[in-house]
């Protein structure tokens, strides 16, 4: 393992620390920055679309094509019998089959697949088809498959200390449960593959995935082909949240199953209602805890149970629900804990990656139990969470990995103090009192948040670098880019580190030719580890040409790259006339670059270990206001202050943290999936599943960035920050039970279901009214 | 055949399927690919354009006006004579530096309001639409208004409000694209005065866009089966979702008569084909408490495409304007080689997805009477999200009184039932009761006996009844200016006390 100098210098050429804009920012405001079904189509290219069952578990007995056959315009309509190799394209185990045969697990469930001479034709012939079947009784609710014991995988625990006996003899103990929507991940651009025949008999596939690598081996296994028959492009995709880590690959496979039989182009786009039902979600999940405290609300002992809607296969189920248990905790010390997590198995689609990856489903837990012992103690829940947050001599996790940089209380305690929490708490108190419709709520909320895949090898990552003998740079690396700006701090890493200006960086399309076994841009590691990779890459090419400088001009091994120039004790030269000169000395001016996160490891037989390099911290504080005629419900301030480390990109992380709280937000407040009893997805589509609109935005939106250098070596210091804010938004959820709690006096603080809808608010606030008067009734009794 | 003006390009089509929606001719026909298609169902503006309308000024000199709309629902054949500009347009340069952007475009750059940049070229037109109708920055709820309909997933909007703003800062730049479509209107007149009606023709299916009433009425007579559309925001989804292939549609979206929108000292008679942005504007001034039902229907794009008339011949169960028109008691015109029947807005739903339009007929016209002096008109939506969503439960009352007694209820309700329909049992209620809290109460105690709603993707039917009951109390104390000090649900009583309640969250943005 090689280990880098990654403190962050004083900038050259301004790359790194500066707000760059996204390196494609000016192609997207004019509309030329070209997403996969916006290049001109090769000559001759069909259309390929899904044949989906009618119903939801059964199998299949007949299938009549003869409509579709007789349409014009339609080439050919494969099924399961056309795929030369495998048919079971599970990413981790196997269960996700590309097209059945037989069996229907999930209600639209591709069965055929038409390729037709154009997407209309295709789509039409595809509903021509009548799958005849034997319908079986479908298993839709949780509580019957964890009675049934019905899991795509195992159950695991995680224990450390005495649970059981530390609840029961506390002073104090409580029990809950929660329901926890799904999400829809409503990336604008769906899901899309173009496959090719290139010239040497293999394919050319554009897909628009976060995981080229696997979208490659998988269309490879499927056609019973080496890998190197497959080459996977991706320039940029129109947003992925987790929902093209999995959920790109079979329209890929689709595509090149056409293209391998007829010998061109095949290009597969769903339409967005489908995508809808074809895809995997965030799993919903259904959780218990039973936790016992003392006077002060400190913890004694949890039990936590977490159960994931899994859908009909495991997908990346085993290692979304692992990070639901390990995030049980989010940043409080429980002495005794015993954390299950349950991966049931339903007739619905598998549900997926999505920002957070079970760690919010997860970690809610953690603050409803703070918001409740708050409530059972009549405590503000503010001082509840300061109280329980992990310290020194109180820091290891329930996986038994020790808890080492401590930035939360100082976070919390300079919010509380800039936004004017205690003010404020008091004067919607107050406001609350006096406002008989109207209820104002106000919560603050932290992230601890665990970075690294929690699957040990996927922590790897490659770059390729080259340098030009005129000095301009191209770049390749195995991230992809979905509009988070991995190619602009990956490349402000490169120019930083050959001391030139950020322009002199090209910056290329993820291939799997380039950069081959590479993970997923997932776990918000696509910035550790390529852009680490890439910084090898350029300390490779830069100390060839240190020596190569030391030789030819016979100085000392103090030579700079800095300004564009590579300055040594005789003198200095541009960087471009260095990459001539060296280029007429026999210089080599590429490297690839490698990078392996250190220290990760964990024993999931003693479920014991390290699965986490570092943590990502952030403290949001949220004021709502909810209508207790209706439900209806608004966030009308937040302030957050998020620790990003040394910020490579200062602009491009409040956009992450600015864009993840909401999406947040939406999750546990608009976005209901439904499906009908019949199994079939009800909300499936922009019209009836409604992401967070602009007049959504709290009027006051407060973000900064808490800067302080990462204890670990990571690349400049930098942290993670993909996913840990998309969790401040429980900030919301917590305030809009504030504002319920009002209603009672804060005497009884109603559960709330998320997503938290108008109708699940009206219900809580109807319970905090009925408590009221039951209550008041029995005082009368008195 | 059909003319329009293409950015900078005249452009004439005759084959073409009827169908074909200017997204996807766009696409595939132009390989303009700059314009994203997101949904298919106009509900993320991924897709939106500006479409360019002939406008009369008062002294007779013709200028061109330029409204966002989605190019997904718009059917090809509507855009005859307009002019369509897309993001292609916006910067001709296609080696783009920041200094060659428009400052819309500039000011998304500047302050990072694009991410994965698939919904940012719906954004840059309706900011564009923005910036060509404000000569200064109009304010956020403005702004709000105009980028309802474009949904972004990655940023969370902050930076497109900040870029709103940021965009009227810079130097202001002229509008080059009403000159261009000047030059256009001239060529029309000029080419198309020939007498026939403009359209599309595929084989044996067509487009037609009629130009006057009596050519609505002869080609209705000729085409029997021909669905009627006008802006087709509804019609569009179907034909894009279920992939259906109407024979031929008429577009009575032209139609001279059908876009006369007049008021009068009694009534507001709006053509059935007048976009909603033409008349609400004036109907709310005089109805400011419809104010915001309007400004929540559909997107600013639906709002400049859709129109009266195509809301009630859709009959949808849920749509926000007829439980307005019923509880106004607003009539329709229906105009047939017959003649014109007028009738009810109430007596045109019978069932489902059912009125009594006849077979042979269209709707015209729709009049809604002025208000006496004494009305009190409520008007109250309720769905999941703020902007851009369809309604769970749609309440509109109407009640008008002497003396503080109620001599007149109209009371109608939108997601209640299979149609939008008229609460009878609790307009019993109200009359001859005094406009206080306790009787609107009371009146939403009987909702049940008018309604058993449905429980569906939106609400089970207990929250819509719950709802409903509720609403009626919030309509009692805002009638009333009831003001309470202590106030539960769980009772009916209510107490009086000194000052006024807010009744209504704020809008989260403003």
């Amino acid at each position: 393992m090689r280990h880098f100098e990654t403190d962050k210098k004083p900038t050259s050429g301004g790359a790194l620390g500066k707000s760059h804009y996204h390196d494609s920012a000016i192609k997207q405001v004019c509309g030329s920055a070209n997403y996969i079904d916006d290049n001109p189509e090769p000559a001759g290219c069909l259309h390929g679309y899904p044949v989906l069952a009618p119903i939801t578990a059964g199998v299949i007995t007949a299938i009549d094509t003869s409509a579709a056959d007789a349409l014009e315009g339609v080439v050919r309509i494969f099924s399961a019998a056309d795929i030369p190799g495998k048919i079971d394209i599970g990413p981790v185990f196997p269960g996700d089959v590309l097209l059945t045969d037989k069996e229907i697990q999930y209600h639209h469930q591709p069965v055929l697949f038409v390729v037709a001479e154009s997407h209309d034709i295709a789509r039409q012939a595809a509903d021509l088809i009548v799958i005849h079947c034997d319908e079986s009784k479908a298993v839709l609710d949780i509580h019957q498959a964890i009675a049934e014991k019905r899991w795509v995988r195992p159950p695991h625990s995680l224990q450390r200390g005495e649970a059981e006996r530390a609840i029961s003899e506390a002073k104090h103990q409580l029990k809950g449960e929660l329901t926890v929507g799904g999400q829809e991940h409503f990336y604008l651009e769906g899901q899309i593959s173009l496959a090719q025949p290139n010239q040497d008999g293999g394919l050319f596939v554009q897909c628009s995935t976060q995981h080229p690598t696997e979208v490659q081996h998988l269309i490879a296994k499927v056609l019973k082909q080496p890998f190197h028959y497959v080459t996977v492009e991706m320039r940029r995709m129109g947003g992925a949240f987790g929902g093209k880590e999995t959920q790109g690959a079979p329209w890929g496979c689709l595509a090149a199953l056409g293209a391998y039989h007829l010998g061109c182009a095949v290009k597969v786009r769903l339409a967005r209602t489908d995508d809808f039902r074809l895809t995997g979600k965030r799993h919903p999940f259904y959780n218990k805890y039973h936790v016992g405290f003392d006077d002060d609300g400190l913890i004694d002992g949890v039990d936590i149970e977490v159960n994931g809607y899994c859908g009909y296969s495991p997908d990346l189920s085993d290692a979304i629900v692992d990070r639901a248990m390990f995030h049980a905790d989010n940043a409080y010390y429980y002495p005794n804990a015993k954390i299950t997590g349950n991966r049931c198995k339903v007739n619905t689609v598998s549900h997926t990656a999505f920002r957070g990856f079970g760690g919010p489903q997860g970690m809610i837990m953690a603050e409803q139990i703070m918001d409740d012992v708050a409530a059972a103690l009549g405590k503000d829940p503010l001082e509840i969470r300061k109280t329980n947050l992990y310290r020194i001599g109180r820091d290891i996790t329930p996986y038994h990995q020790k808890v080492e940089q401590h930035v939360l209380l100082d976070m919390i305690e300079r919010l509380e103090q800039d936004a004017d929490y205690w003010q404020r708490k008091a004067k919607i108190k107050d406001f609350n009192q006096h406002s008989p419709i109207i209820k104002k709520g106000l919560a603050m909320t932290p992230v601890k948040f665990g970075i690294s895949f929690t699957v040990q090898h996927l922590n790897q990552a490659g770059a390729l670098v080259h340098v030009y003998s005129d000095g301009s740079i191209h770049l390749n690396h195995g991230g992809t880019e979905m509009g988070q700006g991995l190619n602009t701090k990956v490349a402000q890493i490169v120019a930083q580190g050959f001391g030139v200006d950020l322009d002199v960086v090209g910056i290329t399309a993820t291939r799997t030719d380039k950069v081959p076994n590479t993970s997923p841009t997932a776990a918000s590691s696509g910035t550790d580890l390529n852009g680490m990779a890439a910084l090898n890459a350029v300390n490779i090419i830069k100390d060839r040409l240190t020596a190569f400088v030391i030789e030819h001009f016979d100085v000392s091994d103090k030579v700079v790259f800095a300004d564009n120039h590579i300055s040594h004790d005789k003198g200095s030269l541009s960087f471009s006339d260095l990459a001539e000169l060296a280029y007429m000395n026999r210089i080599s001016l590429s490297s690839t670059g490698y990078y392996a996160t250190p220290k990760i490891h964990y024993d999931r037989e003693k479920a014991q270990g390290n699965p986490f390099f570092y943590y990502s911290h952030g403290v949001a504080l949220s004021e709502v206001e909810i209508d207790i005629l209706t439900g209806e419900n608004t966030v009308t301030r937040v302030d957050i202050y998020h620790d990003v480390g040394n910020s490579i990109n200062p602009s491009l992380d409040v956009g992450q943290i600015e864009g993840a709280f909401i999406q947040g937000m939406g999750w546990l407040t608009t976005e209901d999936l439904q499906w009908k009893p019949n199994g079939e997805l009800a909300s499936a589509g922009p019209a009836t599943y409604k992401i967070p609109a602009i007049g959504d935005t709290p009027a006051e939106f407060n973000v900064t960035l808490y800067e302080s250098a990462n204890p670990e070596a990571t690349v400049f210091r930098s942290k993670a920050v993909g996913e840990p804010p998309f969790m401040l938004s429980f900030s919301v959820w917590s305030a809009i039970r504030n504002a319920i709690h009002s209603v009672s006096d804060y005497r009884y603080a109603p559960p709330l279901d998320t997503p938290a809808t108008p109708e699940r608010i009206l219900q809580a606030v109807t319970a905090a009214e009925q408590w009221l008067l039951d209550n008041e009734q029995e005082n009368d009794n008195d | 055949m059909i003319q329009f003006l293409f950015n900078g390009m005249p452009i004439k089509v005759e084959k073409c399927s009827p169908n074909r929606t200017t997204l996807d001719w766009l696409r595939t026909k132009k390989g303009k690919t700059g314009t994203k298609e997101g949904c298919a169902t106009g509900d993320c503006g991924a897709c939106t354009i500006l479409v360019g309308e002939e406008v009369e000024h008062s002294g007779g000199k013709s200028v061109w006006q330029y409204k966002t709309m989605n190019s997904c629902l718009m059917l090809l054949g509507n855009v005859h004579g307009k002019h369509i500009l897309t993001i292609e347009a916006v910067t001709t340069n296609i080696h783009a530096g920041l200094a060659d952007l428009h400052p819309v475009q500039q000011a998304m750059v500047e302050c990072h309001g694009s991410q994965c940049g698939f919904c940012t070229p719906g954004i840059i037109m309706s900011l564009l639409g923005l910036y060509i109708n404000h000569k200064s920055y109009p304010g956020k709820k403005t702004v709000i208004e105009a980028l309802g309909g474009n949904l972004c997933r990655c940023t969370g909007y902050q930076p497109i409000l900040k870029a709103a703003e940021k965009a009227f800062e810079y130097e202001r730049i002229a509008e080059p694209w009403s000159a261009m479509a000047c030059r256009f209107s001239q060529q029309l007149i000029d080419e198309t005065n020939k007498g026939k009606i403009p359209h599309l023709q595929d084989g044996e299916r067509a487009f037609y866009i009629p130009q006057s009433a009596a050519d609505v009425v002869a080609l209705k007579a000729k085409h029997t089966t021909a669905t009627f559309v006008a802006g087709a925001t509804d019609f569009a989804i179907e034909l894009n979702q279920q992939l259906r292939q109407p024979q031929t549609i008429i577009s009575v979206s032209q139609v001279a008569e059908f876009i006369s929108f007049t008021e009068t000292a009694s009534e507001f008679q709006i053509g059935a084909a007048v976009p909603y942005k033409e008349f609400t504007e004036s109907l709310c001034q005089h109805y400011p408490e419809a104010t915001e039902l309007f400004e929540r229907l559909g997107s600013m794009q639906v709002r400049n495409a859709g129109t009266l008339g195509g809301s009630l011949g859709n009959a949808s169960p849920i749509g926000d304007p007829a439980p307005l028109l019923i509880a106004l008691n607003a009539q329709m015109n229906l105009q047939s080689s017959q003649g014109t029947r007028v009738i009810d807005v109430e007596d045109f739903f019978i069932g489902y997805r059912k009125t009594s339009l006849k077979e042979n007929e269209v709707i015209s016209k729709i009049i809604i009477p002025k208000r006496s002096e004494s009305l009190k008109l409520a008007c109250h939506k309720i769905s999941k999200r703020f902007e851009d969503d369809i309604s769970t439960v749609c309440l509109i009352l109407a009640v008008d009184h002497r003396n503080n007694v109620i001599t007149s209820a109209r009371c109608a309700f939108g997601g209640m039932a299979a149609t939008p329909a008229r609460a009878h049992k609790i307009e019993q209620q109200l009359l001859g009761g005094k406009i206080n809290a306790t009787t609107f109460i009371k009146a939403g105690e009987v909702v049940e006996r008018d309604f058993s709603p449905l429980t569906d993707v939106r609400a089970t039917a207990d929250y819509r009844l719950a709802v409903s009951k509720n609403l009626l109390k919030r309509i009692g104390i805002e009638f009333s200016q009831a003001s309470i000090a202590r106030f539960s649900l769980a009772t009916t009583t209510v107490p009086e006390a000194p000052s006024p309640i807010s009744t209504r969250i704020r809008h989260a943005s403003l």
